[in-house]
């Protein structure tokens, strides 16, 4: 067993942020693990732009904006394990990981989980049919063309119009392919508004919304699918059935976060966002153990993953340094069309402002977004829209502390 | 052109075990396969229970092979370090008429030579299996069945057979069988020719063709699809047992069990379909099986799913075995219609098959060096923490997990790609390794794996298929 | 002439609307004035950034990520594709390393180190 102060599970744009922040707030005996051979996780097969503009004030590509992270992590003699493999997190904070030098066992004072998400499987969506080759997740088609240099098709139906989706369309057809189509099951698209247009409208790639793919065809590689509309139960349509030629299909349908060493460790969950339940600082409910990025929920924008990894970073360092902040918990709900909020509780005397972040259930016009103690208003900003895609931030300033007298719910309003 | 004393036709579950039992006597003995690997048909795709015996008809072969193949199946797998466990199964009744049935299961189990059977009430099968429905009224307890994975199996018996001799030929779809004096010659749709004193059709949803080959097709196979749901190893533990529902004209209904590798399985269910390749998902049929599972097991979160499959079961009119020398084309031995329980009964069958060939004549003589067992491929994931640092310390690779799902290590894929029989594509990889088996399908893992075999078999990536000719993943290099 | 059209400088998305003639054009709906350049432009000539990967010759089965250092019109994407997909590079590859100089009034510049 060795010994470390803060074990950072995860070196993608969550873990190296938070152990920046980490080591920035006092504690320099900061580790990382990671499952690859270079830091940078998703980030480095992002390779198109639009990373950094709220956070470093240029507009980046992924792998650009890892290495400013990674930059960042070296100078400041930050210890990196790579192509190491966390197998087990405990609830006193022992780490165990693998590599090849041999499995280690690391006891940290606290543990920063940053562990990302993965993509949903086709298994996951039990579309009937055959089971060729040629149906990819957007991301592994992503990692094969831009890190590994292969294409995946020539012909391409992508179902889910998600950023990874969106992005993959353009990529695709930016290397040669025939995009015949984005289906999207909902009735709008779940990606940012840029993405349809520079993504799509440029390359004159269809959108079908409320269509999915009801059928896959094709015994070896991929020949075909049947695409069809579907109800507001979203089951298909029979009469609206259409076959699509195609020898590649991805899928864009969904990020899961990747959270199986949290279930491990028995740290409660939030069913709604799939992640741990966490405080202003992004603590989990297992003192000691935060979790920030991808893993506690699902980000549309690397910039806030940044921003929430440097409060979980700096949460760990605090707690390592001066214990932890003992006053009392109020839990902060989401109501009416908020879908969820973050952080799920809030200590009634928090250090400084607190932010909370959430997403609607589906598309708005106009609205009015409040975080309410009682009868008192903490903090409300009006949208001139809001998408599920996109993710929205209250902030409760610090002269509104002394109203957090209990349980906080936040709202919104169509105006 | 090569000669062997012995062909066996298909390398599914029966014609891999075939293999194996006559791997133990000097004799050459040649394995063709049409697919890229074993283990591609039914044997794939299918429940994965070692039935206790008491649903076969009293007199029929499938009961007599039933009866005698549950403790040969669990010792073939012991030795071959195949997962395996006696889980136990119940068989449940939802109304007076099914209770009927369960009864009537147990005098024929009773009748069968089956031990360990009782008939329970609903309270006491629901204090066994507290997530049984409440609206189970009487259960037919078995204790000596229990679940096997099947492709495993297949691998590993091969694998043994091939360890002790026997050849594997793949790819080889065969195309034409030739009667020659003494034997056949037996070509491949590639052209490849092999000769065999005996030839063994094994052929699963392909042997009517085979028989007809011969000019002895007298019997048709009636491919019925069984369709099925994968659930996450968070819903594996619903259920310790396999619980059955009370069989039908169409089979033995939708079964709720864990496998050996801790997922919660749900299916069959029974239709006939064109071929033995009609392997599509249909979503009426997945539907009935999430419906018909939750009848068992109302908790079961489908939401859950991982994987949909179908397996094509190779059946028969008369719903019995046929296995016997041919009347008509002297040294041809018919293996067909062995739907289930044939893969409780594959030991059964193999040592049938090798007494049919004694009493055709041909000379057992036992291998002084036979080695029944193989090792274990998943020894590495159950050692001890010093055990597997003495591992990686001699071997880094097991050191670096490609599989994060089901945890795999790059030592397990690279022994998968080196061990016989040797995983030449993604899913071959997968059914040895479990890489690529999980909850995310291979998302993450399956540009390592394609890197590693394109490395230890000596191919381009480009070359690297799903499962065999036609199946490539990647178009063209950037 | 009216011309509706979403914003993609950052991932508000803006709706803006494009009136007038061409040398007398007036935006509407932006949040920011590079809200407004981009309608006058994406009016007048559309650009692109390209972002894309080169083939390092000398690691195995290594790419290294690129992407046009300005903007490039959008008509000419797939000919500068082309010109990407027929590069090589050789490693030791920096962040900014000019890759292909001088297309269209700009260069096209490596966005990943390799060492």
């Amino acid at each position: 067993m060795i010994n470390h102060d803060i074990v950072i599970v995860g070196g993608g744009p969550a873990g190296m942020a938070a152990a920046v922040a980490a080591y920035d707030n006092g504690v320099t005996d900061v580790v990382i693990l990671d499952r690859d051979d270079d830091l940078g996780g998703i980030l480095r097969q992002c390779i198109h732009n639009g990373f950094g503009l709220h956070k470093l004030g240029q507009e980046l590509t992924g792998p650009e904006y890892a290495a400013v992270y990674k930059a960042k992590v070296e100078e400041r003699g930050i210890t990196v394990y790579k192509n190491t493999m966390v197998l087990d997190v405990s609830q006193d904070k022992v780490v165990t990981a693998t590599n090849r030098d041999g499995i280690m066992q690391i006891q940290a004072k606290a543990v920063v989980l940053a562990m990302g998400c993965r993509e949903r499987s086709r298994g996951a969506l039990n579309t009937p049919g055959t089971r060729p080759a040629g149906v990819f997740s957007a991301g592994t088609a992503q990692k094969l063309i831009n890190c590994e240099g292969y294409m995946v098709g020539k012909k391409v139906v992508i179902l889910g119009s998600g950023d990874i989706g969106l992005i993959m369309a353009r990529r695709m057809s930016l290397e040669g392919a025939k995009v015949e189509a984005v289906c999207e099951i909902m009735p709008y698209s779940g990606g940012l508004t840029r993405n349809i247009v520079q993504c799509l409208e440029d390359f004159y790639i269809p959108l079908y919304l409320s269509t999915t793919v009801a059928e896959i065809h094709g015994k070896k590689r991929l020949e075909g699918v049947t695409i069809a509309q579907v109800d507001e139960n979203r089951n298909v349509i029979e009469e609206t059935k259409r076959y699509i030629e195609c020898d590649t299909l991805l899928l864009s349908v969904g990020l899961i976060p990747e959270n199986e060493l949290t279930a491990q460790a028995g740290i409660d969950m939030d069913r709604i966002t799939s992640g741990a339940i966490v405080d202003e600082n992004c603590q989990t409910l297992a003192e000691g153990v935060f979790a920030c990025g991808n893993v506690l929920h699902v980000h549309d924008l690397v910039d806030y993953v940044s921003d929430e990894a440097e409060r979980a970073g700096k949460g760990a360092a605090e707690y390592v340094t001066k214990g932890t902040n003992n006053s009392e918990y109020v839990n902060v709900s989401a109501a009416g069309g908020v879908r969820y909020v973050l952080p799920q509780h809030i200590h009634t005397q928090p250090k400084e402002a607190v932010s909370l972040f959430m997403r609607v259930g589906k598309p708005y016009g106009k609205v009015r977004f409040t975080a309410k103690c009682g009868d008192t208003v903490l903090a409300s900003a009006i949208r001139l829209k809001a998408a599920p895609g996109e993710m929205e931030k209250l902030v409760i300033k610090t002269d509104k502390f002394s109203h957090i007298t209990g349980d906080i719910t936040v709202t919104l309003e169509e105006m | 052109m090569e000669k062997f004393d012995i062909l066996i036709a298909g390398a599914g579950v029966t014609g891999g075990m075939i293999a194996r039992e006559l791997s133990r006597f000097q004799l050459s003995v040649c394995l063709l396969e049409k697919e890229n690997d074993v283990a591609c048909g039914a044997t794939k795709a299918n429940s994965g229970i070692v039935h206790g015996g008491y649903d076969p008809v009293p007199g029929t072969l499938k009961a007599k092979l039933n009866t005698a193949g549950v403790e040969l199946l669990f010792e073939a797998a012991e030795m071959l370090n195949v997962p395996h466990k006696r889980n136990g199964s119940m068989v449940c009744a939802f109304a007076e008429d099914e209770n009927r049935i369960i009864d009537h299961l147990y005098e024929r189990g009773l009748e069968n030579g089956i031990e360990g059977l009782s008939v329970i009430t609903g309270d006491r099968a629901r204090e066994l299996e507290p997530e049984l429905s409440d609206k189970v009224t009487k259960a037919l307890l078995v204790t000596n069945s229990g679940i096997v994975c099947p492709y495993e199996l297949t691998i590993a018996a091969v694998g043994n057979a091939m360890d002790n001799g026997v050849e594997l030929k793949r790819n080889f779809a065969i195309s034409d069988i030739a009667k020659i004096g003494e034997g056949f010659v037996v070509s491949a749709a590639d052209g490849r020719k092999v000769q065999g004193k005996y030839l063994i059709n094994c052929a699963g949803s392909f042997a009517d063709d085979l028989a007809a080959m011969v000019g002895d097709k007298f019997y048709q196979i009636i491919p019925r699809a069984g369709e099925y749901m994968l659930l996450d190893k968070a819903e594996g533990v619903r259920v310790s047992r396999t619980i059955f529902q009370t069989p039908g004209k169409e089979g033995k209904g939708i079964l709720v069990t864990p496998t050996n590798h801790g997922n919660l399985l749900t299916g069959p269910t029974a239709t006939e379909v064109e071929h033995g390749e009609s392997t599509e998902t249909t979503g009426a049929q997945l539907a009935y099986v999430q419906r018909m599972g939750a009848k068992s097991v109302p908790g079961v979160n489908f939401r859950q799913v991982i994987t949909s499959f179908t397996g094509v079961r190779a059946s028969v009119a008369g719903g019995d075995f046929i296995i016997q020398m041919s009347d008509k084309v002297n040294g041809f031995v018919h293996v067909a219609g062995i739907d289930s329980p044939g893969l409780t009964c594959c030991v059964s069958i193999a040592k049938y098959v090798v007494d049919i060939l004694k009493n055709a004549g041909v000379v057992l003589t036992e291998k002084e060096n036979w080695n029944g067992t193989r090792e274990d491929m998943h020894a590495f994931s159950k050692m001890s923490v010093e055990e597997k640092n003495e591992v990686i310390r001699n071997n880094p690779s097991y050191g670096k997990i490609i599989c994060r799902c089901e945890t795999v290590t790059e030592g397990e894929i690279i022994a998968a790609l080196h061990k016989n029989p040797v995983a030449l594509d993604l899913d071959g990889v997968k059914r040895r390794t479990r890489s690529g088996m999980g909850r995310c399908q291979g998302g993450f893992c399956s540009s390592y794996v394609m890197k590693l075999i394109a490395q230890h078999a000596g191919m381009d990536m480009t070359d690297v298929t799903k499962n065999g000719t036609g199946s490539y993943v990647l178009t063209e290099k950037i | 002439m009216e011309r509706k059209l979403t914003c993609i400088i950052c991932p508000r998305g803006c709706s803006l609307t494009v009136a007038g003639e061409t040398d007398s054009l007036t935006v509407t709906g932006h949040a920011c004035p590079r809200g407004e350049t981009y309608a006058i432009n994406e009016c007048t000539n559309p650009v692109r950034t390209i972002t894309s990967i080169v083939r390092v010759e000398n690691r195995e089965d290594t790419m290294v990520s690129v992407k046009t250092a300005q903007p490039v019109p959008k008509d000419k994407i797939f000919e500068i594709m082309g010109m990407i997909r027929s590069t090589a590079v050789a490693a030791p590859v920096k962040i900014g390393d000019v890759i292909i100089d001088n297309i269209y009034g700009t260069q096209v510049i490596a966005t990943k180190n390799i060492d």
